[in-house]
């Protein structure tokens, strides 16, 4: 049995019934990322400081131009297959699978120097960030160290308050000066000194495990979209295709819309976890 | 979109790498605002937003379609529109309703000394 209006439009809607279908689930992927950008608003707006300049912005900026690059090959796939070109429309699919791979690949080095980056805040107030170099025998229960020491590279060391993190001290400074490093000399810590010790992960505080929460929900939607249209690039040269373009276009097209949403969402997410 | 012929698609491709064009140079530009550091935090983000706002409509309008599309799409998204903005509304809202004398912190404590840097 043939399925109905995979190609020819229903009268009512004036569409095929994936369009409808995927646009309906688009729906639903805003109210998705919607509910978590309302929870990041009141996060932001209830806490007491909020950190800036921990995440690299020329990496970001790279991947938000990996991601437009990516929407501007995908439609190019759709638009060759539309005027009859399938092999070129194959070779612009699959720079945006590569695209994809591209994104993802920068964003697991993103999440891989936080979870190597250390906050220390020491009890004379100090408070300093960076990679840990050496750390013997060092041991620690929740975020308070209980013994051995370690050795800090600093990429920021401030003065602060006794028990005041990195976030609040720079939220303390002059805006021009926030995203500066304030580069020191290595440091070597004894357990005793160290107040309180995290690496950037979730557990670090509300700003990590909202940006981790976006990113990773956003990075899902990335490697789903990798793989659909990764099927699509090997079906471009089966008999499908061939045989029944127009219908292979319209996935290409319904495809091409959840590829062009999660673009979407990176377009505001960058500059909200990034830059503000 | 799915009523576009052939002949409309290979009219469209320059204005297909047009907006690419444009995105690129809002995000360029958005990265530049940045580097200003206003001392507003609202100026920030309206700034950071209204560009935002303005390749996602690039994305939405031209990739996507959606300014040439069918009653039906706009009805979907018309819905979400409404949705959308009473989950925002219910985040203002939920802010507000707080029991009286609830105060808020703004920032660390202006009293305390400013800092220095190594």
């Amino acid at each position: 049995m043939e399925i109905p209006y995979t190609v020819q439009p229903r009268a009512d809607t004036g569409l095929f019934n994936a369009k409808v279908g995927i646009w309906l689930f688009l729906a639903s992927e805003v109210m998705l990322f919607g509910a978590l950008f309302s929870s990041y608003i009141l996060l932001r707006v209830g806490a007491s400081s909020w950190p800036h300049g921990l995440l690299n912005v020329p990496i970001g900026t790279f991947n938000t131009a990996v991601l437009i690059t990516s929407s501007i090959t995908m439609v190019l796939a759709w638009a060759n297959m539309k005027m009859g070109n399938p092999p070129l429309s194959r070779i612009f699919l699959g720079i945006t699978v590569l695209c994809g791979f591209a994104f993802l690949g920068v964003k697991t080095k993103e999440y891989y120097d936080k979870f190597v980056h250390y906050e220390v805040r020491l009890v004379d107030g100090t408070v300093a960030d960076g990679h840990i170099k050496k750390s013997p025998d060092f041991s620690v229960r929740g975020f308070k160290p209980e013994k051995g020491s370690i050795v800090l590279e600093p990429a920021n060391v401030l003065h602060a308050n006794p028990g005041e993190s990195m976030a609040d001290a720079m939220a303390r400074l002059p805006a021009k000066e926030r995203y500066a490093h304030h580069h020191g000399e290595e440091m070597h810590l004894e357990a005793s000194q160290i107040r309180w010790i995290s690496n950037y992960t979730p557990k670090h505080s509300t700003y990590f495990a909202i940006y981790f929460t976006l990113t990773g929900l956003h990075a899902l939607h990335v490697f789903g979209g990798m793989i659909v249209l990764s099927y699509l690039f090997f079906q471009n040269r089966a008999a499908f295709a061939r045989t029944q373009t127009e219908r292979y276009t319209n996935r290409l097209e319904v495809g091409g819309l959840f590829w062009h949403f999660v673009d979407l969402v990176w377009i505001f997410l960058f500059p909200v976890l990034y830059l503000l | 979109m799915g009523a576009h012929t052939h002949d409309d698609v290979r009219k469209h491709l320059k204005l297909y790498i047009g907006v690419f064009l444009a995105l690129l140079v809002g995000t360029a530009i958005t990265v530049y605002a940045w580097t200003w550091h206003f001392e507003s935090v609202a100026i920030t983000i309206t700034v950071a937003l209204f560009i935002a706002c303005i390749k996602a409509f690039l994305v939405a309008g031209y990739f996507m379609h959606l300014m040439s599309e069918r009653k039906t799409i706009y009805a979907i998204l018309l819905t979400t529109v409404f949705f959308f903005a009473g989950l925002m509304y219910l985040t203002v809202w939920s802010r507000e309703e707080m029991p009286r004398g609830t105060t808020y912190s703004v920032g660390p404590n202006p009293s305390l000394p400013q800092l220095g840097t190594h």
